[in-house]
């Protein structure tokens, strides 16, 4: 994955990977945002700097409850041994006062499920669950 | 980052050529629209109706559009696809832009 387009071709791999699922399109678009979101983070912490990046590794399993996804890096770990709380900000502010930040973390936890972050091994590894592609009961 | 410019008496109308405001874009997002608005008149429309795709970048790159512009000009946003869209609503920053769902109807209110 290279700096500059890396993270747009991966999410149009894993989109393309996924095409046997059907989802619709505001399934795709939740896979794609969270995906961004957690490869940017990689990106911009795991892997800081302008050197060449390691590998990331993106494993997607489908089950009853919807899509495990997993997302390992080999990079820096995690400030504090967590993943950050992405808490939704106060908006109630002048427009010059307003956060141009911070939005990732709340849209991984808003639209992602048992979002858990453990580093194994020298490994970063951040699952998560995506309540889509479920199983229809007719 | 395609931004194309035309005015309409007291409007300016910027249209983002590109179909992803994102983390690889956001930066070149923020100044080709700073050096479009520079000489706009006070009203400011982003037509949107190209883009399919937003992240947070791309969401904190237009907050910070609306923070350069103001107070010289107001900045509404047009034209805004469904994925668009819901980044806003999720983040509640559809409370905060002036929003319409076509370039014709941000006209229509703001009086071109």
């Amino acid at each position: 994955m290279d700096r500059d387009h890396g993270v747009r071709d991966a999410l149009a791999r894993l989109l393309m990977a996924l095409g046997p699922l059907n989802l619709g399109a505001e399934e795709r678009n939740t896979v794609e945002l969270v995906l961004a979101e957690v490869l940017n983070n990689i990106l911009e912490h795991a892997y800081p700097g302008i050197g060449p990046l390691g590998t990331v590794r993106i494993s997607v399993e489908a089950r009853s409850n919807g899509l495990h996804i997993s997302v390992l890096d080999d990079g820096a770990p995690m400030p504090d041994g967590q993943a950050p709380l992405g808490t939704a900000q106060d908006l109630n502010m002048a427009i010059p006062d307003l956060p141009e930040g911070g939005f990732g973390w709340f849209l991984i936890r808003d639209l992602a499920k048992d979002v858990q972050y453990r580093r194994v091994a020298g490994h970063n590894q951040l699952d998560l669950r995506l309540a889509i592609a479920l199983p229809r009961n007719h | 980052m395609k931004i194309s410019t035309r005015t309409e008496g007291d409007i300016c109308i910027l249209c983002v050529e590109e179909a992803r405001i994102d983390a690889a874009s956001a930066l070149a997002f923020k100044e080709g629209v700073r050096s479009a608005a520079a000489e706009a008149p006070p009203m400011v429309i982003l037509d949107l109706q190209q883009v399919t795709f937003i992240d947070s970048s791309g969401l904190g790159a237009i907050v910070a559009i609306l923070k350069h512009v103001t107070p010289d000009r107001k900045l509404v946003l047009a034209g805004l696809t469904p994925a668009v869209q819901r980044v806003f609503e999720l983040t509640r920053m559809d409370k905060v832009f002036a929003l319409f769902p076509t370039l014709d109807a941000a006209l229509g209110t703001c009086g071109a």
